[in-house]
Protein backbone atom coordinates (compact mmCIF):
# COMPACT_ATOMS: atom_id res chain seq x y z
CA UNK A 1 0.00 0.00 0.00
CA UNK A 2 2.81 2.53 0.81
CA UNK A 3 4.57 1.87 -2.93
CA UNK A 4 1.59 3.94 -4.27
CA UNK A 5 1.25 7.64 -4.39
CA UNK A 6 -1.84 8.74 -3.93
CA UNK A 7 -2.62 13.01 -4.93
CA UNK A 8 -5.37 15.36 -5.59
CA UNK A 9 -4.11 17.03 -8.40
CA UNK A 10 -3.13 15.74 -11.91
CA UNK A 11 0.30 15.08 -11.83
CA UNK A 12 2.69 13.52 -9.51
CA UNK A 13 5.70 15.83 -8.80
CA UNK A 14 8.88 14.78 -10.29
CA UNK A 15 7.58 12.08 -12.33
CA UNK A 16 6.24 11.72 -15.53
CA UNK A 17 2.77 9.78 -16.20
CA UNK A 18 3.42 7.06 -18.98
CA UNK A 19 0.03 5.27 -18.86
CA UNK A 20 -3.57 6.41 -17.46
CA UNK A 21 -5.38 3.27 -16.81
CA UNK A 22 -8.75 4.74 -15.69
CA UNK A 23 -11.11 5.73 -13.33
CA UNK A 24 -10.96 3.69 -9.70
CA UNK A 25 -13.46 4.09 -6.67
CA UNK A 26 -13.61 3.21 -3.06
CA UNK A 27 -16.84 3.45 -0.89
CA UNK A 28 -18.44 2.03 2.27
CA UNK A 29 -21.53 2.73 4.10
CA UNK A 30 -21.14 3.43 7.43
CA UNK A 31 -24.01 3.64 10.39
CA UNK A 32 -23.07 4.40 14.08
CA UNK A 33 -24.39 2.57 16.89
CA UNK A 34 -27.02 4.42 19.56
CA UNK A 35 -24.25 4.94 22.29
CA UNK A 36 -22.89 7.13 20.12
CA UNK A 37 -25.96 8.63 19.27
CA UNK A 38 -26.99 8.99 22.92
CA UNK A 39 -24.06 11.08 23.46
CA UNK A 40 -24.64 12.88 20.55
CA UNK A 41 -27.94 14.37 22.06
CA UNK A 42 -26.50 15.23 25.07
CA UNK A 43 -23.28 17.22 23.59
CA UNK A 44 -26.45 19.28 21.65
CA UNK A 45 -27.27 20.34 24.46
CA UNK A 46 -23.43 21.81 25.41
CA UNK A 47 -22.16 22.25 21.96
CA UNK A 48 -18.57 21.11 20.95
CA UNK A 49 -17.04 18.08 19.93
CA UNK A 50 -18.48 14.61 18.79
CA UNK A 51 -15.36 12.61 18.78
CA UNK A 52 -16.89 9.48 18.06
CA UNK A 53 -18.65 10.75 15.48
CA UNK A 54 -15.10 12.41 13.88
CA UNK A 55 -13.37 8.79 14.59
CA UNK A 56 -15.94 7.44 12.86
CA UNK A 57 -15.55 9.28 9.81
CA UNK A 58 -11.51 9.27 9.95
CA UNK A 59 -12.12 5.63 9.66
CA UNK A 60 -14.63 5.07 7.19
CA UNK A 61 -12.39 7.38 4.73
CA UNK A 62 -9.41 4.86 5.46
CA UNK A 63 -11.28 2.33 4.39
CA UNK A 64 -12.62 3.47 1.48
CA UNK A 65 -9.48 4.78 0.37
CA UNK A 66 -8.00 1.89 1.12
CA UNK A 67 -10.72 -0.15 -1.40
CA UNK A 68 -9.62 2.19 -3.88
CA UNK A 69 -5.70 1.24 -3.59
CA UNK A 70 -6.75 -2.50 -3.26
CA UNK A 71 -8.32 -1.28 -6.72
CA UNK A 72 -5.23 0.44 -8.64
CA UNK A 73 -3.11 -2.35 -7.50
CA UNK A 74 -4.87 -4.23 -8.93
CA UNK A 75 -4.94 -3.71 -12.32
CA UNK A 76 -1.04 -2.56 -12.00
CA UNK A 77 -1.46 0.73 -11.48
CA UNK A 78 1.75 2.94 -8.77
CA UNK A 79 -0.35 5.83 -8.43
CA UNK A 80 -3.45 7.41 -8.11
CA UNK A 81 -4.16 11.42 -9.00
CA UNK A 82 -7.11 13.45 -9.28
CA UNK A 83 -8.37 12.13 -6.01
CA UNK A 84 -11.73 13.48 -4.76
CA UNK A 85 -13.82 12.60 -1.86
CA UNK A 86 -17.34 12.68 -1.31
CA UNK A 87 -20.35 12.73 1.67
CA UNK A 88 -23.80 11.89 1.05
CA UNK A 89 -26.21 10.69 3.88
CA UNK A 90 -27.69 7.31 2.41
CA UNK A 91 -30.79 7.53 5.10
CA UNK A 92 -31.05 9.55 8.78
CA UNK A 93 -28.35 7.16 11.03
CA UNK A 94 -25.95 6.34 8.14
CA UNK A 95 -23.65 7.93 5.75
CA UNK A 96 -21.79 6.93 2.57
CA UNK A 97 -18.55 8.01 2.07
CA UNK A 98 -16.74 7.77 -1.89
CA UNK A 99 -13.60 8.28 -2.88
CA UNK A 100 -12.57 8.07 -6.26
CA UNK A 101 -9.43 8.97 -8.61
CA UNK A 102 -7.01 8.29 -12.06
CA UNK A 103 -5.01 4.97 -11.89
CA UNK A 104 -1.72 6.12 -13.43
CA UNK A 105 1.56 4.10 -14.06
CA UNK A 106 3.81 6.90 -13.58
CA UNK A 107 7.88 6.86 -13.75
CA UNK B 1 -45.14 23.94 33.60
CA UNK B 2 -42.30 21.24 33.50
CA UNK B 3 -41.68 21.56 30.10
CA UNK B 4 -41.14 25.42 30.58
CA UNK B 5 -38.58 24.63 33.34
CA UNK B 6 -36.73 21.92 31.12
CA UNK B 7 -36.73 24.79 27.97
CA UNK B 8 -34.87 27.18 30.71
CA UNK B 9 -32.24 24.71 32.07
CA UNK B 10 -31.60 23.93 28.75
CA UNK B 11 -31.13 26.95 27.08
CA UNK B 12 -29.04 28.22 30.40
CA UNK B 13 -26.98 25.10 30.34
CA UNK B 14 -26.49 25.92 26.45
CA UNK B 15 -25.43 29.52 26.61
CA UNK B 16 -22.83 28.47 29.46
CA UNK B 17 -21.44 25.29 28.43
CA UNK B 18 -21.63 26.80 24.77
CA UNK B 19 -19.89 29.47 24.86
CA UNK B 20 -17.30 28.55 27.46
CA UNK B 21 -16.59 25.39 24.51
CA UNK B 22 -16.77 27.78 22.00
CA UNK B 23 -14.35 30.35 23.93
CA UNK B 24 -11.69 28.03 24.56
CA UNK B 25 -11.58 26.38 20.88
CA UNK B 26 -11.34 29.83 19.40
CA UNK B 27 -8.22 30.85 21.92
CA UNK B 28 -6.81 26.77 20.72
CA UNK B 29 -7.45 27.53 16.99
CA UNK B 30 -5.78 30.60 16.73
CA UNK B 31 -2.75 29.45 19.10
CA UNK B 32 -2.22 26.71 16.88
CA UNK B 33 -2.73 28.70 13.57
CA UNK B 34 0.30 30.57 14.76
CA UNK B 35 2.07 27.53 15.21
CA UNK B 36 1.52 26.59 11.57
CA UNK B 37 2.07 29.51 10.07
CA UNK B 38 5.42 28.83 8.34
CA UNK B 39 3.43 25.24 6.62
CA UNK B 40 1.29 27.12 3.57
CA UNK B 41 -1.89 25.61 2.02
CA UNK B 42 -2.79 26.92 -1.13
CA UNK B 43 -5.39 25.80 -2.82
CA UNK B 44 -4.09 26.14 -6.40
CA UNK B 45 -4.10 22.72 -8.86
CA UNK B 46 -0.83 24.05 -10.30
CA UNK B 47 2.75 22.67 -8.20
CA UNK B 48 4.61 25.71 -7.84
CA UNK B 49 7.89 25.57 -9.64
CA UNK B 50 10.17 25.15 -6.73
CA UNK B 51 8.39 22.05 -5.48
CA UNK B 52 8.37 20.47 -9.14
CA UNK B 53 11.00 17.95 -7.88
CA UNK B 54 9.34 17.16 -4.76
CA UNK B 55 7.96 14.21 -2.91
CA UNK B 56 3.70 14.04 -2.51
CA UNK B 57 1.15 12.66 -0.59
CA UNK B 58 -2.18 13.47 0.30
CA UNK B 59 -3.33 14.33 3.51
CA UNK B 60 -6.44 15.42 5.56
CA UNK B 61 -8.33 15.94 8.44
CA UNK B 62 -11.76 16.03 9.58
CA UNK B 63 -13.84 17.19 12.88
CA UNK B 64 -17.53 16.94 13.53
CA UNK B 65 -18.52 20.00 15.65
CA UNK B 66 -22.58 19.89 17.33
CA UNK B 67 -24.31 23.20 18.29
CA UNK B 68 -25.43 23.61 21.44
CA UNK B 69 -29.16 23.93 22.73
CA UNK B 70 -28.74 27.60 23.05
CA UNK B 71 -27.76 28.29 19.17
CA UNK B 72 -30.00 26.04 18.32
CA UNK B 73 -32.91 28.17 19.48
CA UNK B 74 -31.60 31.34 18.91
CA UNK B 75 -30.82 30.39 14.85
CA UNK B 76 -34.61 29.24 15.23
CA UNK B 77 -35.83 32.71 15.95
CA UNK B 78 -33.15 34.27 13.84
CA UNK B 79 -34.68 32.15 10.90
CA UNK B 80 -38.57 33.73 11.62
CA UNK B 81 -36.99 37.30 11.56
CA UNK B 82 -34.60 36.77 8.76
CA UNK B 83 -30.80 38.10 8.35
CA UNK B 84 -27.34 36.93 9.35
CA UNK B 85 -27.38 33.76 11.43
CA UNK B 86 -24.07 34.45 13.71
CA UNK B 87 -24.76 31.18 15.50
CA UNK B 88 -23.89 28.98 12.72
CA UNK B 89 -21.34 31.21 11.57
CA UNK B 90 -18.74 30.67 14.37
CA UNK B 91 -19.93 26.87 14.41
CA UNK B 92 -19.24 26.59 10.37
CA UNK B 93 -15.77 28.35 11.04
CA UNK B 94 -14.54 26.98 14.14
CA UNK B 95 -15.08 23.45 12.44
CA UNK B 96 -13.58 24.63 8.81
CA UNK B 97 -10.54 25.84 10.95
CA UNK B 98 -10.31 23.00 13.07
CA UNK B 99 -10.15 20.33 9.99
CA UNK B 100 -7.47 22.47 8.10
CA UNK B 101 -5.41 22.66 11.19
CA UNK B 102 -5.31 18.56 11.73
CA UNK B 103 -4.22 18.21 7.71
CA UNK B 104 -1.70 20.52 8.49
CA UNK B 105 -0.63 18.45 11.78
CA UNK B 106 -0.92 15.41 9.82
CA UNK B 107 1.16 17.13 6.94
CA UNK B 108 3.52 18.62 9.22
CA UNK B 109 4.10 15.16 10.90
CA UNK B 110 5.18 13.88 7.62
CA UNK B 111 7.69 16.73 7.24
CA UNK B 112 5.93 18.52 4.46
CA UNK B 113 7.39 21.91 3.37
CA UNK B 114 3.61 22.88 1.71
CA UNK B 115 -0.03 21.90 1.48
CA UNK B 116 -1.69 22.53 -2.22
CA UNK B 117 -5.09 21.97 -4.02
CA UNK B 118 -6.08 22.28 -0.89
CA UNK B 119 -10.15 21.20 -0.98
CA UNK B 120 -12.72 21.99 2.14
CA UNK B 121 -15.95 20.06 1.87
CA UNK B 122 -18.90 20.64 4.08
CA UNK B 123 -21.68 18.13 5.15
CA UNK B 124 -24.46 18.56 7.65
CA UNK B 125 -25.31 15.39 9.97
CA UNK B 126 -28.56 15.82 11.06
CA UNK B 127 -30.04 12.77 13.36
CA UNK B 128 -33.20 13.05 11.36
CA UNK B 129 -35.97 13.98 14.21
CA UNK B 130 -37.29 16.87 13.93
CA UNK B 131 -35.51 17.97 10.98
CA UNK B 132 -33.22 19.97 13.26
CA UNK B 133 -29.37 20.18 12.46
CA UNK B 134 -27.24 18.53 15.31
CA UNK B 135 -23.99 18.66 13.97
CA UNK B 136 -21.47 19.95 10.97
CA UNK B 137 -18.92 18.07 9.48
CA UNK B 138 -16.18 19.65 7.88
CA UNK B 139 -13.61 17.33 5.68
CA UNK B 140 -10.32 18.99 4.23
CA UNK B 141 -7.61 17.71 1.96
CA UNK B 142 -5.01 18.28 0.12
CA UNK B 143 -1.64 17.14 -1.31
CA UNK B 144 1.17 17.49 0.75
CA UNK B 145 4.51 18.07 -0.54
CA UNK B 146 8.33 17.59 0.78
CA UNK B 147 11.47 18.97 -0.95
CA UNK B 148 14.51 16.73 -0.96
CA UNK B 149 16.64 17.61 1.53
CA UNK B 150 18.97 19.08 -0.35
CA UNK B 151 16.56 21.69 -1.49
CA UNK B 152 15.16 22.77 1.56
CA UNK B 153 14.57 26.41 1.81
CA UNK B 154 16.53 29.31 3.16
CA UNK B 155 13.65 29.82 5.67
CA UNK B 156 15.05 26.27 7.58
CA UNK B 157 17.96 27.45 8.21
CA UNK B 158 17.39 31.45 8.94
CA UNK B 159 15.20 30.02 11.72
CA UNK B 160 17.91 27.84 13.25
CA UNK B 161 20.43 31.33 14.02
Amino acid sequence: MSDITVTNIETVPGKTIVKHIGMVNGNTVRAKHAGRDLMAGVKNVFGGELKGYTELLTESRKEATARMIEQAQSIGANAVINVRFSTSSVTAGASELFVYGTAVVVE
Amino acid sequence: MYDLIIFVVLLSLGYLFGSWNEKKHFKSIREREAQYRTLPAISLKRVPEKFSGADSTLVDGNVVVAIDYFKNVSAGLRNFFGGRVSAYETLVDRARREATLRMKQQADAWGADTICNVRIETSSISKGAKGQVGAVEVYAYGTALRLPESTQPPTDAFQQI
